[in-house]
């Protein structure tokens, strides 16, 4: 029985995740209901420091990328979808929990500018200490 | 013959096989990230046509709730200096349901809350005037060397007071009314009822550049 629940739930993971992730806590999680309408972009310092070296840098799929490269991958994530769900695409921002204000803003300006205006911050459920 | 019928009669071993699915098992219990699509969401502000300037919004003071975060993730509340997040949702639901100068459409929905949310309203002059479009906006400006992670956690505490307003208007609690789906029709008239004439305004103002 636990071998066929867990033979259906796993996902195997499709991309390895080159930057760190230290997803940050908070309580206001909201779940998105149509999970082919998230776009994942992970920011956070390369975990290959000698390659790419040690500021926040910017995957989306299988490769780093650079912040005037996103209007290009939201149109290509956007042609991936069916005509009449190109507008409710929503980008999950997977940023790590030290990384700074400046990348972040830089990467809401350049949504704006593709026009994919809806953004989750990723975070996970906040564990009460008190 | 004899020989050729007991083969037939041979069973394969099945000792083994519990072996096997145990490891399976255990190969299925590592590999398994039970994917977290949880997270904060917000809505950007559509991007600004270089030819057409943004249009100026006139507000008064007294309707914004400013929240300033430095590089050092010190907190300037209303012009207040502070070092943690303490109460700051509280606050904020007391902002928004101050009710300092209601218009007749705004005394109209002050009379539709439910008592304990008019209890908050200290409609006192100088915080907002309501809480309808226009009349109460909750501004976050940060400095780009802040932390994402205090930002965040400024944003969460944001939700934390709309959600419980939105809660206590038809009878849940933030929680409740924060995993409501939206699915069923029930669930979607309770969200719309939540926040009807109370829209979230928060600004996101662009993160100034010194010190980083």
């Amino acid at each position: 029985m636990l071998l066929f629940f867990f033979m259906v739930t796993t996902v195997l993971r499709e991309q390895t995740i080159l930057v760190e992730q230290k997803i940050p806590q908070a309580s206001q999680l909201q779940k998105i209901q149509k999970k082919t309408l998230i776009s994942y972009l992970y920011i956070g310092k390369p975990k290959n420091p000698s390659l790419y070296g040690s500021e926040p840098r910017l995957q989306a799929n299988d490769v780093l990328i650079n912040t005037s490269d996103i209007v290009l991958w939201v149109n290509q994530q956007k042609d991936a979808l069916s005509e009449a769900e190109r507008d409710q695409i929503w980008i999950s921002l997977k940023a790590d929990r030290d990384v700074k204000m400046g990348p972040i803003s830089d990467i809401q300006f350049e949504l704006r500018e593709a026009d994919a205006r809806k953004l989750m911050y990723a975070s996970v459920g906040k564990v009460e200490n008190n | 013959m004899a020989s050729k019928r007991g083969r037939m009669a041979q069973e394969v071993n099945a000792g083994s096989m519990a072996d096997i699915a145990f490891l399976l098992l255990i190969f299925f219990l590592v590999t398994t990230t039970i994917a977290s699509d949880k997270g904060i969401m917000n809505i950007l502000p559509p991007k600004q046509d270089p030819n057409q300037p943004p249009p100026e919004v006139e507000l008064n003071e007294r309707n914004i709730f400013n929240i300033l975060i430095n590089a050092n993730d010190d907190l300037l509340i209303e012009g207040e200096f502070r070092n943690d997040t303490k109460g700051l949702s509280e606050e904020i639901k007391s902002f928004i349901l101050n009710f300092g100068n209601p218009d007749e459409d705004a005394t109209a929905l002050f009379n539709s809350l439910p008592p304990s949310l008019k209890g908050i309203a200290d409609q006192s002059p100088e915080s907002s005037d309501h809480p309808m479009s226009g009349g109460a906006v909750i501004s976050i400006k940060t400095n780009r060397g802040t932390s994402y992670e205090t930002y965040l956690e400024v944003l969460d505490l944001i939700k934390q007071a709309y959600f419980e307003i939105y809660g206590e208007r038809v009878g849940l609690s933030g929680e409740e009314y924060r995993t409501l789906s939206g699915q069923s029709a029930a669930e979607k008239e309770l969200i719309d009822r939540g926040k009807e004439n109370i829209p979230m305004a928060i600004s996101i103002a662009e993160p100034d550049k010194s010190g980083s």
